[in-house]
C-alpha cells in the first residue's frame, strides 16, 4: 500500500521523545517544513515537493535574556491557526514561539523553575492550536497554559491556566476534522493515562475526564468527537470524547507507542512505537449506530529503529514521514 | 530532564567497569603470560575490586550522587570514572582507559535501549548490584556499604510511575545519543550491526503488562464486545513472561545487566571511527558549554567524596592492567584512535578557577601535581593518567 521514498537527511539525529516530528504543508509555495528535536537543538528542513530543494535551519533552546544557559528540548510542533502558523518549541526552561519558518522568535514564556534542583522534573510538553486564536501547552506539573495569539504581531498573552491534571502532561490535540458540530474540541493526556476533554472559548470548559490505568498515554488525537489514545502498553484506545464510552481497544504494538496521527479527510490512523513498527489503520464512524470501526491496513518496519515520530504529510494520508532514535534522517513513505 | 538519572547511570556504568576489570585481572593472572612485569595474584585482584567498590559506595560520595541533579556531560562523567578506576593500586594508561570506557558505555546503552519497559532499567541496575555484592561477599564491611545503597535505590525508585521511568530512560538515551562504537562481543552475538546500531528484535516475549499485538476489539455503548478482528503484527511475538523481582533479594528475570564476560568470552573492542558510515553519526557539539563552570563545581563536590589511594613510591604499587591483548596493540590503539572518539578528559585549570571553591582546588592540586612530576611519559600522550602510569 505504501512504498519507501528517498529519505531527507537532517543535521543531527532524533532524540527519544514522544511525537518527535513536526510537519507543516505550505501549499502555495509547494513546500513542506519538518522539525526534529536533537537534545537542545531543533533541526528544521524545508523540502520542496519536487524533491529538488532542501534547506536546513537549526534552532537552539535558549532564553532570550539569559545567554549563558541551554536546556533540553522536549517537543517542537507546528500550530496552524486560521490566521497564521507558528512553530512552538518547549523545553526545560520554557516555551518559545517562532514564525513557522523558524526565522523570528515572537514569544517566550519562562517556566517557574526552583532555585535548587528538585526531584520533580520541570518541562513543557504537549502542544496544540485550538479554535481561532489559542495555543495550548502542557507542563510537567500537570497544568495547561492557554495562550491567546493575535492574528499578527507578537502580542501573545497567557489567557488561562487549566488545572485538572495531577501528573505531567504528555500530549494534547484539537479536533482535526474541521467539523463544527463537535462540542468537544480539545483533549489532553497525562503520565497516568488520564484524559481531559475540553471545550475551548474565552473560558475553557472541562467536559469530561476519562480516568487512566497508571500507564502513560504518550500520544492522543481527536477526530469527529472520538479520542484516539496510544499508551505505554502498546495499546490504542478509542473513546467517545464527551461520554468517555470505550468504543475500541487495539493491541497494536509490542512496546511503548511514541506517536499517533490522523489524516482527517480519509480517517486513516498512523501509529508508531519503540518496537520499530509503523502501522496504518482505517477508522470508520457510523453516527446512526454511534459506533466506531477500526481496520488494520498496513505495517512498515524500520529495522533496528525505535521510532519516536510519525506523521502524515497531507490531510488524506497519501504520504507519511517517520523519525527514530539515533537516526539522522526523515524516512518518507507514499501510497503506491 | 529527569533529575533522578545520575545514580542509575553511575551504578550501571560502575557495574560494567567492575565486570571488565575483573575479567582482565583474571586473564592477566595466567602464568604463561611472561610478558607481564608482575603477574596478578588472586589477592591483588581482590584488593583492586574491594578498593574500587569501597570508593564507589563511599557514603559522602553517594550523598552527593543521590541529590536531584541534571546529568553531567560525557567528559565530566568520564573524569569521574578515570578517578574511580585509579582508586586502587591498579593503573590503566590512556588507551586502555578509553577502551574500558567505550565498553562500559556501549554495554549500558545496549541495556537501556533493549530493556522491555522503562521500569526494567531498575532490574538492570539490580543485576549490577547483585553482582557487586557477590564481588565483596567475603568482606562484610564493604558488603554493608553496598547493601545500604541497595536500600536507598529501592526506596527512591520503586515508587516512581511508568512515566517517570520513561523520562529517566529518555534522559539516558540523550546521554548515549550518537555513540556507535562497535563491540566485538556484541557483534559476535549478533546483537549489534557492523554500523554500530543495536539489533531490535521483532520477536520473543512482549514486556510484562503488554499484550501480543494482533487483536482489535470493538464495543457497543453498553460495553459489550460486538466485534473482534485479528491482524498480522509483522513479527513473531509471544506472551509476556513473569515480572522480575524489585525486592533486595530475588530473581530479576532479565539477563540485561548481568556479567557477559568470562574466560571464554573475553573483553575486546573494535573502533568504529574507521567506518565511514559511523563517523557521520559521531558528531560532537564543538560549541563551548556555557555550563562548564557550574558543572565543574558540581563535579568537584561529587569527586570530593571519592577518596583515591595515591600510589606510593614503592615498587609493589602501580600494577598495570592492559585492556588489549598485547602492549603493542595498546600503543597502536592510542595512536590510531580517531579524534572524534577522543573523550578529552577534563583538564582542570588551576589558574582560572582558583577562587571557585576549596574542594575543587584540592582536586585540581591532586591532578596537576602528578602531571608535573613525570613529563617524560608524554610519548604515550600527554594525559595526566598516562603520566600516573609512570609513577
Amino acid at each position: 500500500m505504501y512504498h519507501k521514498e528517498k529519505s531527507i537527511q537532517i543535521k543531527n539525529s532524533a532524540s527519544s521523545l514522544y511525537n518527535n516530528l513536526g510537519v507543516l504543508r505550505i501549499a502555495p509555495r509547494r513546500l513542506t517544513y519538518f522539525t526534529v528535536v536533537h537534545a537542545n537543538v531543533v533541526n528544521m528542513v524545508s523540502a520542496s515537493w519536487d524533491g529538488l530543494n532542501y534547506s536546513h535551519r537549526q534552532l537552539q533552546s535558549k532564553e532570550p535574556n539569559v545567554a549563558t544557559s541551554t536546556s533540553l528540548i522536549m517537543q517542537a510542533a507546528f500550530c496552524a491557526l486560521p490566521s497564521r502558523d507558528l512553530l512552538v518549541v518547549t523545553s526545560q526552561k520554557g516555551i518559545q514561539m517562532y514564525e513557522s519558518d523558524g526565522s523570528i522568535m515572537v514569544y517566550w514564556h519562562a517556566l517557574d523553575t526552583p532555585e535548587t534542583s528538585t526531584a520533580q522534573a520541570v518541562f513543557a510538553r504537549g502542544i496544540t492550536a485550538v479554535w481561532e486564536n489559542y495555543i495550548c501547552v502542557g507542563v510537567s506539573s500537570g497544568v495547561i497554559l492557554v495562550f491567546d495569539v493575535p492574528s499578527k504581531g507578537s502580542n501573545i498573552t497567557l489567557s488561562e491556566v487549566l488545572e485538572e491534571h495531577k501528573e505531567s502532561i504528555t500530549d494534547m490535540a484539537s479536533e482535526c476534522s474541521g467539523s463544527q458540530e463537535c462540542i468537544a474540541d480539545l483533549v489532553s493526556a497525562d503520565d497516568g493515562g488520564n484524559l481531559c476533554v475540553w471545550k475551548s472559548g474565552e473560558e475553557f470548559q472541562l467536559l469530561n475526564k476519562i480516568p487512566g490505568f497508571d500507564m502513560s498515554c504518550s500520544s492522543v488525537k481527536l477526530w469527529k468527537g472520538t479520542v484516539v489514545a496510544g499508551y505505554g502498553t502498546g495499546q490504542i484506545r478509542l473513546y467517545e470524547a464527551v461520554t468517555g464510552i470505550l468504543h475500541a481497544e487495539v493491541n497494536a504494538h509490542a512496546r511503548w507507542i511514541y506517536s499517533l496521527d490522523i489524516a482527517p479527510f480519509s480517517g486513516l490512523l498512523l501509529s508508531a512505537a519503540e518496537d520499530s513498527l509503523v502501522r496504518v489503520w482505517h477508522l470508520t464512524l457510523t453516527p446512526e449506530t454511534n459506533s466506531v470501526e477500526v481496520a488494520h491496513l498496513h505495517n512498515e518496519c524500520v529495522t533496528d529503529t525505535q521510532i519516536c515520530g510519525a506523521k502524515f504529510c497531507d490531510g488524506d494520508g497519501y504520504a507519511f514521514a517517520v523519525t527514530g532514535y539515533d537516526l539522522s534522517e526523515i524516512i518518507r513513505y507514499t501510497q503506491s | 530532564m529527569s533529575a533522578r538519572t545520575l545514580p542509575l547511570l553511575f551504578i550501571n556504568l560502575g557495574g560494567e567497569m567492575l565486570y571488565i576489570l575483573d575479567q582482565r585481572l583474571r586473564a592477566q593472572n595466567i602464568p604463561s603470560d611472561k610478558a607481564r612485569k608482575a603477574d596478578w595474584i588472586e589477592e591483588d585482584r581482590r584488593r583492586v575490586m574491594n578498593d574500587i567498590i569501597t570508593t564507589m559506595f563511599n557514603k559522602k560520595f553517594l550523598e552527593e550522587l543521590f541529590k536531584p541533579q541534571e546529568l553531567y556531560s560525557k567528559k565530566a562523567l568520564r573524569t569521574v570514572f578515570d578517578r574511580l578506576a585509579h582508586a586502587s593500586i591498579m593503573r590503566l594508561n590512556q588507551a586502555s582507559m578509553d577502551k574500558l570506557y567505550d565498553l562500559m558505555t556501549m554495554a549500558f546503552k545496549y541495556q537501556v535501549l533493549l530493556c522491555p519497559r522503562p521500569k526494567d532499567i531498575l532490574l538492570v541496575s539490580f543485576n549490577h548490584m547483585d553482582a557487586i555484592k557477590d564481588f565483596v561477599k567475603d568482606t562484610p564491611s564493604i558488603l554493608s556499604q553496598v547493601d545500604e545503597t541497595y536500600r536507598q535505590l529501592i526506596e527512591m525508585y520503586t515508587p516512581l510511575t511508568s512515566g517517570e521511568f520513561q523520562l529517566i530512560r529518555q534522559t539516558l538515551l540523550i546521554f548515549f545519543q550518537d555513540m556507535h562504537i562497535r563491540v566485538s562481543i556484541f557483534l559476535k552475538d549478533k546483537v549489534q550491526n557492523s554500523n554500530g546500531r543495536f539489533v531490535l528484535p521483532t520477536s520473543g516475549p512482549v514486556p510484562h503488562g503488554t499484550q501480543v499485538p494482533g487483536l482489535i476489539r470493538m464495543f457497543s455503548c453498553t460495553g459489550e464486545e460486538v466485534n473482534r478482528l485479528q491482524f498480522n503484527n509483522g513479527g513473531s511475538y509471544s506472551a509476556a513472561i513473569r515480572e522480575g523481582s524489585f525486592e533486595i533479594f530475588g530473581d530479576r528475570v532479565t539477563k540485561l545487566g548481568t556479567n557477559m564476560y568470562s574466560v571464554t568470552r573475553p573483553v575486546e573492542t573494535h573502533m568504529s571511527g574507521t567506518s565511514k558510515n559511523s563517523t557521520q553519526h559521531t558528531k560532537v557539539n564543538a560549541a563551548p558549554n556555557p555550563l562548564a563552570k557550574e558543572e565543574l563545581n558540581l563535579l568537584a563536590k561529587l569527586m570530593g567524596g571519592l577518596e583515591v589511594q595515591k600510589p606510593g613510591n614503592t615498587v609493589d604499587s602501580g600494577f598495570r592492567v592492559n585492556l588489549f591483548a598485547t602492549d603493542e596493540e595498546e600503543e597502536e590503539a592510542l595512536i590510531s584512535r580517531p579524534d572524534e572518539l577522543s573523550y578529552g578528559v577534563i583538564n582542570i585549570q588551576a589558574t582560572k578557577d582558583q577562587q571557585t571553591n576549596a574542594e575543587l582546588a584540592k582536586i585540581m592540586g591532586e591532578f596537576t601535581e602528578s602531571g608535573d612530576q613525570s613529563p617524560s611519559a608524554s610519548s604515550k600522550g600527554d594525559d595526566l593518567l598516562a603520566m600516573m602510569d609512570g609513577l
